[in-house]
């Protein structure tokens, strides 16, 4: 099977909402820093951003900008666009982030054929606009 | 230590509509199917609808994500003339047979004396369960997942399977295995909307939705309504067919596979898992049951690589096994020895979600029932022991053991 380019979903069919627990992670994706979730008394990380820490129970949190790469954890290879389903060739990856042990985000990778992501590669963050002026953390190989 | 419930409560009734592709059973209603259902499944028992007086249901009491089960106007239409119980299990299809242990809290705690727990489901075009997550509006929580176009809890699946593929071997021949193993299970099931003996050439031309998941991996769309009657063994001793007895129930689901959907943040080796390891030890401890004691296993299946996880979770194969497992034909029911295949316990003898209907996960508790008394159409010779498993979904997740009476 070959699929050929991945790309990622197109950014003006992307709506996103936030909540104040979600909301610093994507307002410092749109001044491309990404960051993640920490609890500002334990240190250990968590994604989606939550209200309260998992490990120690903690409300305070830092936001700490990280290098912006990534390690594939796992992923699926998609071939129709969600939204209209024309023929589409994605690959949603579940990614672990450098600098915040835990931490995980789905998003989509390109720069490389789709048949060409594997468990383990290095990606690193590539910025999609999306709609209302938000801004998406996607990836591309490194 | 054995359940304080153990061999107290029993399933007495089992009705069903027919069960129709997606979409196809407009013009009828939730409500009219519903009502069928119920009625079936007292009819089965030989009560009147008129003697329901609880409620235990699952899966937030929704009905195919769409319209809402409500014990008012259920009650208010059937004509009951009271009713002093009504629960529902949270979270989804997971909680399936799980709801049969909340129909015993309220039959053992005296509130109740029979107890319907239903599933009544109808897709219309706009709210089908296939892309309910890219579907449904953005929320703070799922602008985490909407984004990556992962619109559907098989497109979840496939990256969990991905994950097991990576980390043990896992073969796509044993996702065909399971999809082609319990299709021949349905040739001979009226109801069963896929009949045809599937060959290697449908299953390797099944389109890829969500590699390395083919659409026949993914479980059917059904319309239809299913119910089940549970109650107290005395009054059980009355009904008209030999109860089903419910010999251990439990539902729950640990931290470590935690929010699952939309979240992925589960470790190894939970990620690759169905999310039942919890659930099955605790099934295991209440029933002093093993894998290997029961004789037919109903296993929750909307996506075919999750039969074979959890046949991993609950210990038919060791994990990271599975694989080599279902590949050695061990779900296998062969029929003319009623019995499994090669050292294995018959898995799905009805079909399952993947070939007869989905009704999200009722179709396996009436199975069980039709096992353990020895009615069903693929029997299993004296079956005594029949284990149901509702999930791998968000938590909780639950599991049932049926035993003949
Ligand atoms: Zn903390």
């Amino acid at each position: 099977m070959t699929y050929g380019p991945a790309r990622a979903l197109p950014g003006d069919q992307i709506k996103i909402t936030t909540n104040p627990d979600t909301e610093p992670f994507w307002e410092a994706a749109k001044e491309h820093k990404l960051t993640a979730c920490q609890c500002g008394a334990c240190g250990k990380f968590r994604m989606p951003p939550t209200p309260v820490c998992p490990e120690c129970g903690s409300r305070e949190k830092n936001w700490p900008t990280l290098p912006g790469t990534a390690t594939v954890f796992s992923y699926v290879v998609c071939n129709k666009n969600p939204k209209n389903g024309e023929d589409y060739v994605y690959v949603p990856v579940v990614v672990d982030l450098d600098g915040a042990p835990g931490a995980r985000l789905n998003a989509n990778v390109s720069g490389c054929d789709a048949d060409d992501v594997y468990i383990g590669m290095k990606v690193v963050v590539d910025w999609t606009p999306i709609q209302d002026g938000w801004v998406l953390p996607n990836f591309k190989k490194a | 230590m054995a359940w304080a419930n153990q061999d107290k409560t029993a399933i007495v009734g089992i009705g069903a509509t027919d069960y129709y592709v997606r979409g196809k059973s407009w013009p009828r209603t939730i409500n009219d199917m519903a009502a069928e259902a119920i009625m079936n499944a007292c009819a089965d028992a030989g009560i009147s609808h008129k003697q329901i007086d609880g409620f235990a249901y699952y899966s937030t009491a929704g009905a195919g994500y769409l319209d809402k089960f409500d014990t008012a106007s259920l009650m208010e239409t059937l004509g009951m003339p009271h009713i002093s119980y009504s629960a529902t299990l949270t979270s989804g299809g997971g909680g399936c047979p799980g709801a049969i242990g909340l129909a015993t809290a309220g039959l053992m705690n005296e509130d109740c004396t029979y107890t319907v727990t239903l599933m009544a489901l109808q897709q219309l075009p706009q709210h089908r369960l296939g892309v309910v997550f890219g579907a449904s509006a953005p929320s703070p929580e799922n602008s985490f997942l909407q984004p990556s176009g992962l619109v559907g809890p098989g497109h979840l699946m496939s990256m969990l399977t991905r994950r097991h593929m990576h980390l043990y071997g896992t073969q796509p021949e044993a996702f065909k295995e399971i999809v082609q193993a319990t299709r021949a299970n349905t040739h001979n099931r009226p109801k069963a909307v896929r009949r045809n003996p599937l060959s290697d050439e449908e299953y390797w031309g099944s389109p890829m939705l969500a590699d390395p998941l083919r659409r026949l991996d993914f479980c059917l769309e059904t319309d239809g309504a299913v119910a089940v009657i549970t109650t107290t063994m005395d009054r059980a001793k009355d009904c008209r067919h030999k109860p089903a007895v419910v010999h251990a129930c439990a539902h729950g689901g640990q931290r470590e596979w935690g929010r699952a959907f939309a979240w992925m943040g589960m470790p190894d080796p939970h990620f690759a898992s169905s999310g039942h390891k919890f659930t099955a030890d605790r099934i295991w401890a209440q029933s002093g049951l093993t894998a290997k004691d029961v004789d037919v296993a109903l296993i929750y299946d909307h996506f075919s690589p999750m039969v074979l996880m959890q046949l991993e979770d609950y210990g038919f194969c060791e994990k990271g096994e599975g694989s080599d497992y279902v590949l050695s034909g061990k779900i296998r029911y062969d029929a003319a020895t009623q019995g499994g295949v090669n050292g294995g316990v018959p898995v799905n003898t009805h079909g399952g979600n993947l070939n007869e209907a989905y009704i999200i996960g009722m179709t396996h508790i009436v199975e069980g029932v039709e096992q353990v008394r020895g009615t069903a159409i693929n029997q299993v010779k004296d079956a005594e022991f029949a284990l149901v498993s509702g999930g791998p979904a968000s938590l909780p997740v639950s599991s049932l053991i049926l035993r003949s009476a």
